[in-house]
C-alpha cells in the first residue's frame, strides 16, 4: 500500500510537469490556430470522451477535428466514438443512468429538453463552452433552451429540401415542382421518361413534417398544451400522403426506406426525393451536376419544412468538465464550423461564419441558409423524440392498408394524449 | 439421481466419501432415529453445502435479486425521472411510489397485451413445430453412412456458426422489396415481387422463415445425437419382423428420441417465446407493430417513449416470466401423465 502511494505520488508529480509543459505548447498552438485559445490553457488536462452521431461520410472529418483539439491541447486526450444515431439517444441515457456517459454528446435537436429534464446534462450559462452565444442564429439557438437555462450548444443546422435529379426533369420536359398538386398533375410526363416522380420515406415519420406543414398543420401545440395531429389539418396530411402512393405519384417502403431512397434516386428511377443536408455528400457523388435541390413541394395550405440540427451536450457528471467546455467552444467555434461547411455542406449554427467567403459561395449552403430561416420550429418539449414513433405506427398502418388516413390521424392523437398527460 | 446417492434416511456406518480427517470420525449418531436433524445432515454433509454455497450464492445475486426487484418495480410507478440516479458525484433519490396492482391492470385490460400474445403463441407454436420436423427429418437422412455426409453436416450446421444478427440482416437485405434478391428472382420468373416486409401477413412469414433457418441446426444436432442413441439392433428386429419403414420410424425412432425431443422442445419454446433478435432486427415489429411479439413490445414501451417506463416494462416481464412458468409446469404435468420421468 505505502509502496503504491508513494508511485503514485510520483507519477501524479510527473503528470503535473507533463501538463505544464504540454500546456504552454497547447497555449502557443492555440494562438496561432486562433478559436481555442483561453487563460485557462495553461492547465488544461483530462479525457474528453466524445460520442459522435454523423453518418459514415460526415465521420471522418468530425473525427479529425475533434482529434485536432488533442493535438492542441497535449494535456487533453480525446476519445472520439461514433454511435448509431438510430439509438443513440436509447445509449446515452443507459449510460447515464449508470454514470458511465461520455463526457461530449452529439445530441439532436429534439433531444436536448429530454435529456436535460432528467438531469443528465451539464447547464451552460456563463460557462466557457458558450462562446460569443450572440453570434448564434436564433432558430438553433432556441433548441438549447430547457425551462430557463442553456443545456446544449448548436452544432450544425438543417431542414428539409427536394432533391432533384436535373437531367430526368429535363427529359420529362417539367418544371421544378412548387407543389405536390404540380407533381400529380405532371405524373405522366414521368412515367413517359421511365421514372417514378418522388420518393417519400414511410418508415420514418420525420419525412411526413413537409405534408403535416403544408396542410397547416403540426403534431401538437405546446403553448396551449393540445395535441392537434388528428385536427382537420392533421387528417389532411395522411390523406395527402395517402393519395401521393396510390395515384402512383410516388413510391414507398415500410422498411429499409433510406437504403431505397438512395439507391433509386442515384439509379434514376426516381425523380426526386425529399432530404436534407447530411445527404448532399452521398447524392452529389451520385449525380455530380445533376443534382439540383428546391424548396420541399408545397401542400394545399402552405409550404413547410422542419427544423432538424444536432447540439453538444456536456454531460452532467463528467470529471472533466474545463476540458470538456474547451472542447465544445473549440467544436462550435467559427473556425470549426467554417470548416465543416467547407468539407461536408453542413449548415454552420453561427451568423458570422455564412459571411465567410468559402461558406458564401457554398452553392449548398445558399440554398439552404434562406431554407432554414423559414423552417418550422418543432416542439422543445422533454417529450418531443416519443411523438415519433407512434407516428410511425400509424403511417405503417396507413400504408399497408389497415386504416384510414382518418383513423390513423385520430390514433396518433390518441396516443399522444395518452404520452403528455393533462394536454387536450 | 441425486436421491439414490444421497439417502439421509437411512445413516450408513461407513464415513462415506468425506475427505479423510476433515472433521475426525463420522459423529456419533442416535441409532434408529428415521431421518436425523438438521444439525446432523448439515455435518455429515457439510462439504456438499459448502461446494454450492457459492453458485447459490451468485445465482442469488445474479437472478435472484433483479427477480425480486423487478416484481417489487411492477407494482410501482417508477420511471427514468423518479428512480434513484448517480450523475456523476450526484445522487438523486428515489421518488416513486407504490401503486399496487394498477400496472397490470392498465395491461389486461388493453387489446394490445392480448393481440400480443396471440401472435407470440402462434410465432412460438409455427417456429417451434417447423423447427423441429425439419431438424428430424433432416437429422434422419444424416443418420446413414453415405458419401460427403460430415460435408452436409457442416453446411446443415453453418448457420448455427455465424452470428444471429449477421445472419439477420443478410436476410433483411434479401427480403428488400426492391433491390432485394428474392424478389429479383421472382420478377425474372414473372412473378410480381412480394411486399416481404411491408405487408403485415408476409412480414409474418419473413420472420417465422427467418427463425426457423436459425433454429434448425440446433434442432439437427440434437435429434441427430438421440437417433445415435438408438441400438441398431432395435431396427434389424423390427425389418426381420416385417416392419416397413414408416412402422419402423413410427415404433422405433419416435419412441427413442422422446426424451430428447421433450426437453429440446421445451427449451426452444422458451427461447422463441423470447427471440427479440429476429423481430427486432428484422421488422422492428412492423408494419404497424403487426409482427411484434411481448417482449418487444415490451421493450418498446419501456425504451422508446420518454421518460422510459420502468414500472410498466416490468409489469409485462413479470407476466411474460409467469406464462413461460406456466407453460413449463404444464408441459412437465402432461410429460408426467404419459409416464416420462422428469
Amino acid at each position: 500500500m505505502r509502496r503504491s502511494i508513494g508511485t503514485t505520488a510520483v507519477l501524479a508529480a510527473l503528470a503535473v510537469a507533463a501538463t505544464a509543459c504540454g500546456g504552454d505548447d497547447g497555449g502557443d498552438g492555440g494562438g496561432n490556430g486562433g478559436g481555442s485559445s483561453s487563460e485557462g490553457d495553461g492547465k488544461l488536462s483530462g479525457t474528453v470522451t466524445y460520442w459522435d452521431t454523423s453518418n459514415e461520410t460526415e465521420a471522418a472529418v468530425f473525427q479529425a477535428v475533434a482529434e485536432e483539439f488533442a493535438d492542441e491541447h497535449p494535456g487533453v486526450t480525446v476519445d472520439y466514438v461514433n454511435v448509431g444515431f438510430d439509438d443513440a439517444q436509447n445509449r446515452f441515457k443507459n449510460a447515464a443512468g449508470a454514470n458511465e456517459a461520455p463526457d461530449v454528446m452529439r445530441t439532436e435537436v429534439a433531444w436536448v429538453a429530454d435529456f436535460a429534464s432528467l438531469g443528465y446534462l451539464y447547464p451552460l450559462d456563463d460557462t466557457a463552452a458558450l462562446d460569443n452565444q450572440d453570434d448564434f442564429l436564433d432558430e438553433p439557438w432556441a433548441s438549447t433552451q430547457y425551462d430557463g437555462q442553456t443545456w446544449a450548444v448548436p452544432q450544425v443546422t438543417d431542414t428539409l429540401a427536394l432533391f432533384y435529379n436535373k437531367e430526368l426533369l429535363a427529359e420529362a420536359g417539367v418544371e421544378v415542382p412548387e407543389s405536390l398538386d404540380q407533381i400529380r398533375q405532371d405524373a405522366d410526363a414521368y412515367e413517359a421518361v421511365g421514372t417514378v416522380p418522388l420518393y417519400v420515406r414511410g418508415d420514418d415519420p420525420y419525412w411526413f413534417f413537409p405534408f403535416l406543414y403544408g396542410e397547416g398543420g403540426d403534431l401538437v401545440d405546446a403553448d396551449a398544451e393540445r395535441v392537434t395531429i388528428d385536427d382537420e389539418a392533421g387528417v389532411a396530411a395522411f390523406e395527402q400522403m395517402n393519395d401521393l402512393i396510390e395515384s402512383g405519384a410516388a413510391i414507398t417502403d415500410t422498411s429499409d426506406g433510406w437504403e431505397n431512397m438512395m439507391s433509386g434516386f442515384a439509379g434514376g428511377d426516381v425523380a426526386m426525393m425529399i432530404n436534407g443536408p447530411w445527404a448532399i455528400a452521398d447524392a452529389t457523388e451520385a449525380l455530380g451536376d445533376n443534382l439540383g435541390v428546391a424548396p420541399v413541394p408545397a401542400g394545399s395550405q402552405a409550404q413547410g419544412s422542419p427544423l432538424g440540427g444536432w447540439n453538444y451536450g456536456i454531460y452532467a457528471g463528467t470529471p472533466d468538465a474545463e476540458a470538456s467546455m474547451e472542447f465544445v467552444k473549440y467544436m462550435s467555434s467559427a473556425e470549426t464550423q467554417a470548416r465543416i461547411t467547407e468539407e461536408l455542406s453542413l449548415l454552420p449554427t453561427r451568423e458570422s461564419v455564412y459571411a465567410e467567403p468559402a461558406v458564401e459561395a457554398n452553392e449548398m449552403v445558399q440554398f439552404f441558409k434562406p431554407a432554414v430561416d423559414v423552417a418550422h420550429e418543432r416542439p422543445w418539449i422533454p417529450q418531443a423524440q416519443s411523438l415519433f414513433e407512434p407516428l410511425r405506427i400509424s403511417i405503417e398502418s396507413m400504408l399497408t392498408g389497415s386504416a384510414s388516413p382518418q383513423e390513423a390521424a385520430q390514433d396518433t392523437g390518441n396516443t399522444y394524449r395518452d404520452l403528455l398527460e393533462d394536454w387536450s | 439421481m441425486a436421491d439414490a446417492v444421497h439417502t439421509p434416511s437411512t445413516p450408513t456406518p461407513e464415513p462415506g466419501p468425506a475427505p479423510a480427517g476433515a472433521e475426525g470420525a463420522p459423529r456419533a449418531r442416535r441409532p434408529g432415529a428415521g431421518r436425523p436433524p438438521l444439525r446432523h445432515r448439515l455435518g455429515d454433509y457439510w462439504y456438499a453445502w459448502a461446494m454450492i454455497a457459492p453458485v447459490v450464492a451468485v445465482i442469488t445475486v445474479i437472478i435472484g435479486w433483479p427477480l425480486v426487484r423487478g416484481v417489487y418495480l411492477s407494482l410501482t410507478d417508477a420511471d427514468e425521472s423518479n428512480v434513484e440516479r448517480r450523475i456523476g458525484v450526484n445522487t438523486i433519490e428515489a421518488t416513486y411510489e407504490f401503486v399496487g396492482l394498477e400496472n397490470y391492470k392498465d395491461i389486461l385490460t388493453d387489446n394490445t397485451f392480448w393481440d400480443r400474445l396471440g401472435w407470440t403463441v402462434l410465432w412460438t407454436v409455427a417456429c417451434v413445430g417447423i423447427t423441429f420436423c425439419i431438424g428430424l427429418g433432416l437429422a434422419n437422412m444424416l443418420n446413414r453412412a453415405f458419401r460427403g455426409r460430415t460435408l452436409y453436416r457442416m453446411a446443415l450446421i453453418l448457420p448455427w456458426a455465424i452470428p444471429a444478427f449477421v445472419s439477420i440482416f443478410a436476410w433483411r437485405m434479401l427480403f428488400n422489396e426492391r433491390n432485394g434478391i428474392l424478389n429479383g428472382m421472382l420478377e425474372k420468373g414473372g412473378i410480381e415481387g412480394i411486399a416481404w416486409l411491408s405487408d403485415p401477413t408476409w412480414a409474418k412469414i419473413a420472420v417465422i422463415g427467418v427463425n426457423v433457418w436459425l433454429g434448425v441446426p440446433f434442432m439437427l444436432i440434437a435429434m441427430l445425437g438421440a437417433l445415435q442413441s438408438i441400438p441398431a439392433e432395435q431396427y434389424e428386429a423390427a425389418e426381420m419382423d416385417g416392419a416397413n419403414p414408416w412402422q419402423r420410424f413410427r415404433n422405433i425412432t419416435l419412441p427413442g428420441v422422446r426424451p430428447v425431443a421433450m426437453t429440446v422442445v421445451l427449451l426452444s419454446t422458451i427461447w422463441t417465446f423470447n427471440m427479440f433478435p429476429v423481430i427486432f432486427l428484422l421488422t422492428r415489429g412492423g408494419p404497424a407493430g403487426s409482427t411484434d411479439i411481448l417482449v418487444t413490445e415490451a421493450y418498446r414501451l419501456a425504451f422508446i417513449a420518454s421518460p422510459r417506463d420502468f414500472a410498466s416494462s416490468a409489469a409485462w416481464g413479470v407476466l411474460i416470466l409467469l406464462l413461460l412458468v406456466l407453460f413449463a409446469i404444464a408441459y412437465r404435468r402432461a410429460l408426467r401423465r404419459q409416464g416420462e420421468v422428469w
